[in-house]
Order: C-alpha cells, then sequence, then structure tokens
C-alpha cells in the first residue's frame, strides 16, 4: 500500500499554480490530439484506438477503486462481461436503442458491484484480490449455463448489430463510434475527478490512507467500501457496453480472467491512483502486443514479459512517473525563459 | 443508306472493342492482394493463449506456402502469407481481421482457427465481402452458404461426426444404454447436438450426460458418476488431455463399455499413448485424415510427401501432431482453389472456386475421402471412417460414411 499513498500525496501547495498551468496545457494538447487523430488514419486504426478508449475507462474504473479507496481486484472482468452481455442482449433481443444500454449496463453492473462488495467488505489486501479472482475465473461458465442460454446464446456467444452514426452524418460507423466512445470516455473522467474530489473521494481516501483513522473521523467504512465497488463495477460495465458494440460481438471466451489481469496490468504501468495515467496503460495492453508479436511470432508473450519487466523496473510507478519528470522539464524550461 | 451503314459499322467496331476488352479482362482480372506477382493471405492464429498449441497449424501452413513459392507459385504467382496473433481472443481476432483486410489489403482470409475468433469476425467479413476460407473449426455454423456467402469451413463438422456416432449404434447396438460426457463448449455441444439427431426418435437410449469444464484438473469424478449409471456404452465428447484421462479412468474402474471417442481426442501421440496402449483398446472413433503416428502409413504415396515437406521446411514439426497433419491438408486444398481461379483472382472467384471443387484428394485424408464442395454444399469434408484402436494403432474399418448435416 504504501506505493499508492507515495504516488497519490497531494503536491505541495506552494508549487500549485505553476503545476497547473502546465497540466492544463498537457490536457488541452491531449483532448486536440484525441479530437483530430481519427480524421487522418484508416479505418481499422480508428477501431484501434476506440478500443483503447474503452480499456482505458475500464483501467479509470479499476484505478478508482484501487488508487481512490485501496482496494484491490483482480475480477474486473467479470464486471465488463456483465456489461457487455447486458448491452449486447438488449440491443439484440429488446432491440433497445445501443446508447440506452449504457445506463442500463451502468446499473446493473453497479448492483452487481455493491452485492459483491458486501461480502468483500471482510477480506483486505490479498484476500479481496483472491475473492475478487474467483469472480473472474467464474464468470465464462456462468455465461456458458445452460439457463440463460436463450439470452446468452451460451458458448456460441452472441452478434451485435453496428450502429450507424445518427442524424445522417457523413462519417463512417467507426468514427461515429470512436467519437461516441470519446465522449462517454471524458464524461467518466470527469466525474471520477469530481468524485474523488467530493466529501465521498475524500472518505474513499481516508480508508485507503489509514481504515481505524478513517473509522474515527466518523467515515462509514462499510458504506464507503461498498459504494467504490459499485460505483467501479458501474464503469467497468459502460466499458464492457462499448467493447461490446465496437467489436460487435460477446462470447464468454472474450472475458477470461486474463482480461482482469490485463486491466490490472494497465493500471500499474498508468500509476495506480493517477487517472490520466489510465491512457498509457490502455495503450500499453493495447499496442505493446502488436509490437512484441513483430518483433517475434512464436515468443511475442515472453517479448511482451520483456518489455513489461523493463517498464517496471525503469519507471516502477507508471505513466505517472514519466509525466512527473515531463512537468519537471517543463518547468525549468519556462524559468530558464 | 450510307449514314446507316457507317452507324452499324461503327456499332459493330465498338462491339469487337467491348468483346475484346471484355476477354482481355476474363484473361486476368485482380481485386484488393492480387497482381501479376502475388497473392496476399491472411491468417489469424492463436500463438499465444489458452490454445497456443494449436499455433503449430499457422507455422506449417506458412511452411506451406514457402514450398510453393520456392516451386515457382501458383500459377506463377508468389504467396505472400501474412499471419497474425489473437490470442484466442474474440476481440483481438476483429482488430486482426480489420488489420489485414483494411491495412494489409490481403485477397482472402485463410484458415482463421477457433469457434469463438471465427464467430467474432463472421459479419465483418461477409459485409466487407472478403473470404473467410476453410475456418479451422468443426462448428456446424460456418458452412452456411445461403446466411454467410464469404464463409466456408473445412474439416467435417462436429454435428457430422456426432451422427455418425449415433448412425454406427443404432445399426449395430440398438438397445444401448448410453452415457455421455461432453466438453462444456461450442465444441461438445456442437458433437452433442449431433449425436442427438443422429439418433432421433432413439433418444432414450441415452441414460445419463454430464458435462466438464475445460478449467477442471481431473474429470475422474464425472466418469465415476456415469458408470454408476449403468450405462454400457460411453461416448466421450472430449479433447487430448481429457480424453486420456477418460481412457485411463474407465480401465481402471474395470468397466468395459462400448467406447466412442470424438475425433480431435483420438491422436495416438497426444492421447492414447499416455493413456496407455494397454486401456484404449477396442476404442472406437471416425477419421478423416490419416495419422502422422501411425507406421501403417509409412509407404503411403501422399504420406511420403507430407514427410518429405516436413523434413525439408518444417524440420522441427513434430509429425504425430495431428495439426502438423491439418495445416498441410488446409493449405494445400486453398492451393487447389487459387490453382482453379487461374488468373481471375476476384475475391467472388475465390469463393466461386472452393464451392467448386470436386473430388480434390489432399495427400494426407484417409483414402475413399474426398473434398466436394458446390454453392450450396459449404462443408468441404463430410465423410469420414469408423476407427478401432488395435495394439498401437488405429484400425479404419466399415465404409466410408457420410454425415451430411442436411439430412
Amino acid at each position: 500500500m504504501s506505493t499508492i499513498q507515495e504516488t497519490v500525496a497531494p503536491a505541495a501547495a506552494a508549487r500549485v499554480t505553476i503545476r497547473r498551468s502546465v497540466s492544463t496545457i498537457a490536457q488541452i494538447v491531449v483532448l486536440l490530439l484525441l479530437l483530430a487523430t481519427p480524421l487522418f488514419v484508416k479505418n481499422f486504426v480508428i477501431f484501434q484506438l476506440t478500443m483503447w478508449l474503452v480499456y482505458a475507462i475500464a483501467i479509470m474504473a479499476l484505478n478508482l477503486l484501487t488508487g481512490g479507496s485501496g482496494q484491490f481486484s483482480l475480477g474486473q472482468s467479470a464486471f465488463y462481461a456483465l456489461g457487455a452481455y447486458t448491452s449486447a442482449i438488449l440491443m439484440e433481443h429488446a432491440d433497445v436503442n445501443y446508447v440506452l444500454t449504457l445506463p442500463a449496463s451502468a446499473l446493473v453492473c453497479f448492483v452487481a458491484g455493491v452485492l459483491f462488495g458486501l461480502p468483500a467488505l471482510r477480506l483486505s489486501g490479498v484476500y479481496l484480490a483472491l475473492a475478487t479472482f474467483a469472480l473472474a475465473t467464474a464468470m465464462p461458465q456462468l455465461l456458458k449455463l445452460g439457463v440463460f442460454e436463450s439470452w446468452t446464446g451460451g458458448v456460441q456467444g452472441l452478434v451485435v448489430t453496428k450502429p450507424d452514426a445518427p442524424f445522417h452524418l457523413p462519417i463512417s460507423q467507426d468514427m461515429w463510434l470512436y467519437y461516441f466512445t470519446l465522449l462517454v470516455t471524458l464524461l467518466i473522467y470527469a466525474a471520477s475527478v469530481n468524485l474523488l474530489n467530493s466529501r465521498t473521494g475524500r472518505a474513499m481516501m481516508a480508508i485507503r490512507d489509514n481504515e481505524i483513522a478513517a473509522s474515527a473521523l466518523g467515515v462509514n467504512l462499510p458504506l464507503y467500501k461498498t459504494l467504490a465497488f459499485g460505483i467501479s463495477a458501474a464503469f467497468t460495465g459502460i466499458a464492457g457496453a462499448l467493447g461490446a458494440i465496437v467489436v460487435q460481438f460477446v462470447a464468454p471466451d472474450g472475458y477470461t480472467i486474463q482480461l482482469a489481469i490485463a486491466i490490472f496490468l494497465g493500471m500499474v504501468v498508468g500509476g495506480v491512483g493517477w487517472l490520466p495515467g489510465s491512457l498509457a496503460g490502455s495503450a500499453f495492453i493495447v499496442f505493446v502486443p502488436n509490437v512484441a508479436e513483430n518483433i517475434s511470432k512464436g515468443l511475442s508473450g515472453a517479448v511482451f514479459g520483456a518489455l513489461l519487466i523493463v517498464v517496471i523496473f525503469v519507471v516502477p510507478h507508471g505513466a505517472r512517473q514519466v509525466a512527473l519528470y515531463g512537468e519537471a522539464l517543463a518547468k525549468k524550461f519556462l524559468k530558464n525563459n | 443508306m450510307n449514314f446507316r451503314s457507317t452507324v452499324s459499322g461503327l456499332s459493330a467496331a465498338l462491339a469487337a472493342v467491348v468483346i475484346a476488352s471484355g476477354s482481355a479482362q476474363a484473361q486476368k482480372q485482380y481485386d484488393t492482394g492480387a497482381t501479376d506477382t502475388g497473392i496476399k493471405i491472411g491468417n489469424i492464429m492463436p500463438y499465444s493463449g489458452p490454445a497456443s498449441a494449436y499455433g503449430v497449424i499457422g507455422k506449417i501452413e506458412a511452411a506451406y506456402f514457402a514450398m510453393i513459392n520456392e516451386q515457382g507459385g501458383i500459377n506463377g504467382r508468389k504467396i505472400e502469407f501474412i499471419s497474425y496473433d489473437d490470442g484466442y481472443s474474440p476481440p483481438k481476432a476483429v482488430e486482426q481481421a480489420r488489420k489485414l483486410v483494411e491495412s494489409d489489403e490481403v485477397l482472402l482470409v485463410f484458415s482463421p482457427l477457433g469457434t469463438p475468433s471465427n464467430s467474432a469476425i463472421q459479419k465483418y467479413m461477409n459485409a466487407k465481402k472478403v473470404p473467410q476460407l476453410f475456418v479451422a473449426t468443426g462448428a456446424t455454423k460456418f458452412g452456411e452458404a445461403k446466411t454467410f456467402p464469404w464463409t466456408m469451413g473445412w474439416q467435417p463438422p462436429y454435428q457430422s461426426e456426432g451422427k455418425i456416432y449415433a448412425k454406427y449404434l443404432l445399426a449395430n447396438k440398438p438397445d444401448a444404454k448410453v452415457a455421455i460426457m461432453y466438453q462444456n463448449d461450442d465444441f461438445g455441444k456442437d458433437l452433442l447436438k449431433g449425436f442427438h439427431d443422429g439418433l432421433g426418435e432413439k433418444g432414450s437410449i441415452i441414460v445419463a450426460e454430464d458435462s466438464y469444464e475445460v478449467a477442471e484438473p481431473s474429470i475422474d469424478s464425472h466418469i465415476v458418476k456415469l458408470k454408476a449409471s449403468g450405462a454400457d456404452t460411453f461416448v466421450s465428447i472430449t479433447t487430448p488431455k481429457f480424453a486420456a484421462q477418460a481412457i485411463k479412468k474407465v480401465a481402471e474402474l474395470g468397466w468395459k463399455p462400448t467406447y466412442f471417442q470424438s475425433n480431435v481426442g483420438a491422436s495416438v501421440g497426444s492421447v492414447m499413448k499416455p493413456a496407455g496402449f494397454e486401456n484404449g483398446q477396442d476404442v472406437m472413433s471416425a477419421s478423416y485424415a490419416k495419422d502422422g503416428a501411425d507406421p501403417q502409413w509409412d509407404n503411403d504415396e501422399g504420406m511420403k510427401k507430407f514427410y518429405a515437406f516436413l523434413a525439408k521446411y518444417a524440420p522441427d514439426a513434430n509429425r504425430t501432431d495431428a495439426s502438423v497433419v491439418y495445416g498441410y491438408g488446409e493449405a494445400q486444398t486453398v492451393a487447389q482453389v487459387l490453382k482453379q481461379a487461374g488468373d481471375t483472382l476476384t475475391r467472388e472467384n475465390i469463393m466461386k472456386q472452393a464451392a467448386n471443387l470436386k473430388d480434390f484428394v489432399p495427400d494426407t485424408l484417409l483414402p475413399g475421402v474426398k473434398i466436394n464442395t458446390s454453392p450450396t454444399d459449404f462443408y468441404p469434408i463430410e465423410q469420414l471412417q469408423m476407427i478401432r484402436f488395435k495394439g498401437e494403432k488405429w484400425e479404419p474399418f466399415g465404409p466410408i460414411i457420410s454425415g451430411e448435416v442436411r439430412d
């Protein structure tokens, strides 16, 4: 837990102004890049970028849980699957508009998250991680159950129809989905930042830093811990729903424990507790496997592992560390001028 | 008059030009991915992840095309085989399929592996009208010529295999009491459905059914349960690891049922040997390809070619691995399709030729099994022969049986 405390410790008040200006500029640049890039690349790259954003949302959700309230989860793939299936079933069986399936997925996952959060209250640290791990392993099998087969399609999965751009906009389906996903990502980012800055967020972070102290200060531990689980699950569910719409297919094999580990990995690489790092973490899990495959087809897994070790070794706090370094450089540069 | 003759003369000339250009086009016609010198073929394989054992299929296919290129290519064109890893994950398969079609601009996607991955890309491939040819899975749904005219299977659909066991049972042991164990996934359920369909009204001879998950370390308890049902016939719809466990456990329990083992778990090298040859005696299965571990094929013309190919182009491949035989046969079939397509290398013609294979026999298929397709028949291999394990090898017996899905 010490790493998290270190990395999330609030910045010294004196440096706040210059820091804010640098980070504002960085945010604007990133936003402009996100808006403009699809205009210049092929459809399949747009598709990759969309998946990148989808995983970024899932990582952000985990970041909220782990970085925010200090609870570990290796079970995010279960909520991701739940969101994906909720959306797919609503779209294919009930003809619900894809936009409306997102809040539905969020709601279903929120309830599931809270329900799972209740028994998880008794566990902490690695034990909690193990419990969520069990959830992730069980999920694909639950999706295969014969009872649900008429809805879930069982082992064969469900094919989802890809939505067209609305209002007859002259852009491709891929580009529309990208901007739609980007909008959702920004909304969730804004919501997460506000949440962490609110009373609830402060209560969560108090729990993360010291449970006993927090409860002595009157923080309702069970409430905020389960709430953190619920919110994280809801956001993950939205990511899952978007993923289903973008990929156009859901099947139990798409949501194995590997996905949960990938999301966890993304969070660590992005920097635990640092929300913008989710984008970097997501880029790592989406694009680095392709790079690894280019280096060696037979040993792509080993190459990926080696790259991961290098990253963890050089920048143990992930993208956050790189960003801080960049900021320091920028400040130096500004001072000298 | 004069004017009229000029017009008719002109139109005749015009017609001649049109016809000439038309025939010139018929001589050489290309879609994206094909040129005078090369053909780009895309492929998706699980080189990593839970199904990485199958990745060897992609390696053998690549080696096969290397051999073709060394021999001068197909109709003078070199094959460029682009194979990507999807880790057996459907979302990744979609990404790789789109990369192949939109970025690498391949003419066709050949032998993508796995039911989940193929299900995920099927709609996309058909919308883009790019052939998804000879998918490496036996799921019956990949041969629906009407709904998905750009998707075709290759190996016998699992349902055919199930039907063949049912047919055999009804003919030879109509009063059997059957216990079935199946893997709880697309493969297990598909084969099970074929078996049920094959029994038809006689479904009541099934006295017990049980499924297991791939994640289970051991399936012993399932076998004990099935034996307790009092069945005298056992159908084991299993993949290699579990197939071996089942054969061993059945022998240990002293249960001596009429034993059917699904083809995917009937490899001599990876199933019968680890299970113990003495335990596997008289186990039955159905097969369409020769087993690379079986010495009876050592002097077979086709297998000699296969072994020569392995020695030169894939020296480190394990010839007892059924996937190696599989990759070779599939690559040979697509090569035949490209040969037939001649200089008309359009995506439409690729599908047309794939649906026009007549009595084609790859080197590695059992004698008598032939590949036949038509515009309404998108199941290339539908014939199987019953095999029985004797000593240390499978012995084919009885006729070649057809298990058409549509009867």
